[in-house]
């Protein structure tokens, strides 16, 4: 569970049912358990007016416990990037009172709520559970390129190349947490990495 | 000192009458400067010196906020009320010298929004008189409903139409004419923000149906200022003065917390922005509360009182002030 250390570092909560006309779920891996658990607390026909958008995780798992939830809508994705466009379209032909409900990783949560507040949804408002691993999406500072899924302190920017470290300084115009150059001083001094983001 | 509790010294400038309730009035610089920037939604405290007694009301400014040589107010006479309007409306003329606060703004624009969506009754239409000239100029995305008794007391129905056409829609009571709320807040398209000012049964009204219908809290934007009601004349305890003070039948707490020479903090006087929250320290009677400020779990523990719009009824009241 994420721990609140700096003001921007992103807490997340509990999913549950708001009120509203249309409630749009986006969940990867084990955020489909995140939903399910909501479901036991949800009122009769809410999956009625449910859309749920899945990237199952490596395994594969949870596709079948979603489907039987019988929402409205249920769409499955291979990766964030690929359904993109169609959670785009979805926003901005939606109205008030579709309520949005992000769970899973970080990295999915972030992405998916970097596109709502596009759209016009207050983060506030939008119903956030992480569930799974800790991996982190990290901005470098020093190059601006985004590595995903960082699991160790320090981490190496895919792009450039630096050993930064991951802190817990986070955008959420950018769904990134920032890595700065740990060793500027002396490139050669190289502190021990360790797996901080399981 | 806050903001809104620094003083402006103005001279009317000019009073027009709007229609039989409402009368305009137009504030400028004694010393001919530019008042200060405000933004739409924005209100100043206006100072009614009526012989010995002085009455502390908040007005919406209602101008454009790309003009700062003039602030203008609209104010509804209320023949029943405390007499802050009756005096506005018989005695303040052209060239009376007066004292105001800052311009504050509790109302804001969500400047954020795809899409602004207004809802005004009556003499709330003021502050949207501001704020739909400041997104007018910066090319916002806004829509208007407007809700009177009659067309005759439509105050500046007619100005908006002219100036913004469509985006106006008018709802007169006296001719059935009903805003089909629910079918209003469910075309919205996806980052609206709704803002509503009106009489309390209406902003009420507004905020259960959004809220119903899914639209979440941060999109909700309200304004309504409550008046101080009067009541029974109270005694109450100032613990940290050490003084004992009667409010009067006519006066609110905070006004007689200031009439004893005590100066609590204070911004929009009327129970909205939580400047003046007053730990309570004991207390044997009832609370009538009136604010839109504290929570209705601070409203029932009888820990904390708005004095510039709530009462009490009761044996003893001791205040931390």
């Amino acid at each position: 569970m994420a721990a609140k250390t700096i003001i921007s570092r992103p807490i997340y909560g509990t999913l549950s049912p708001q009120p509203g006309k249309h409630h749009l779920f986006i969940a990867d891996a084990e955020g489909a358990l995140a939903i399910l658990d909501m479901a036991k607390t949800a009122p009769p026909g809410f999956f009625d007016g449910a859309e749920i958008v899945f990237i199952p995780g490596p395994d594969g798992k949870h596709v079948a416990v979603l489907e039987a939830l019988k929402p409205a809508q249920f769409h499955q994705a291979p990766s964030f990037a690929s359904l993109l466009p169609r959670l785009k379209q979805t926003l901005a032909n939606a109205h008030m009172g579709l309520r949005l409900y992000l769970a899973g990783t970080e990295g999915l949560i972030g992405q998916a709520m970097q596109v709502a507040l596009e759209a016009g949804i207050d983060h506030t408002s939008m119903q956030t559970e992480h569930r799974g691993s800790l991996a982190r999406r990290m901005q470098c500072v020093h190059c601006k390129g985004i590595t995903e899924n960082v699991t160790t302190q320090p981490a190496t920017c895919s792009h450039c190349g630096l050993l930064l470290l991951v802190r817990d300084h986070y955008s959420r115009r950018l769904a990134a947490f920032q890595g700065v150059c740990i060793n500027a001083e002396d490139r050669s001094e190289i502190p021990p990495t360790e797996e901080a983001f399981p | 000192m806050s903001t809104g509790t620094t003083k402006l010294n103005v001279v009317v400038s000019d009073v027009v009458p709007v229609n039989e309730l409402v009368t305009r009035f137009h504030f400028r610089r004694r010393d001919g400067q530019m008042l200060p920037t405000f933004s739409g939604g924005a209100h100043v405290v206006v100072e009614m010196r009526d012989g010995d007694r002085t009455r502390l009301n908040p007005y919406s400014l209602m101008g454009s906020p790309l003009d700062t040589r003039e602030y203008t107010i609209s104010v509804r006479r209320d023949d029943i009320g405390r007499g802050g309007s009756l005096f506005m409306h018989r005695s303040v003329k052209p060239g009376l010298e007066m004292v105001i606060s800052y311009p504050v703004n509790l109302f804001s624009l969500d400047l954020r929004a795809k899409k602004h969506l207004m809802l005004a009754g009556g003499i709330g239409i003021t502050p949207f008189m501001a704020q739909t000239a400041q997104l007018a100029g910066e090319g916002g995305n806004f829509e208007l409903h407007y809700t009177c008794r009659t067309a005759s007391l439509g105050t500046y129905a007619d100005v908006l139409r002219e100036r913004y056409d469509r985006r106006i829609r008018l709802y007169h009571d006296d001719r059935d004419e009903r805003i089909d709320l629910d079918r209003l807040l469910s075309t919205q398209p996806l980052g609206t923000h709704l803002y509503v000012c009106g009489p309390a049964g209406m902003i009420n009204w507004v905020r259960d149906r959004a809220a119903s219908l899914g639209w979440p809290s941060e999109a909700v934007h309200f304004e309504h200022f409550a008046a101080p009601q009067p009541g029974l004349p109270f005694d109450v305890t100032l613990a940290v003065s050490g003084k004992t003070i009667r409010v009067g039948e006519q006066q609110s707490l905070l006004e007689a917390i200031e009439a004893a020479g005590v100066d609590p903090p204070y911004l929009c006087r009327g129970g909205v922005c939580g400047q003046c929250e007053t730990n309570v320290i004991s207390y044997d009677g009832k609370f009538i509360h009136n604010d839109h400020w504290l929570s209705e779990e601070d409203h029932r523990s009888g820990c904390k009182i708005m004095p510039c719009v709530s009462r009490f009824e009761g044996r003893s009241l001791v205040l931390e002030r």
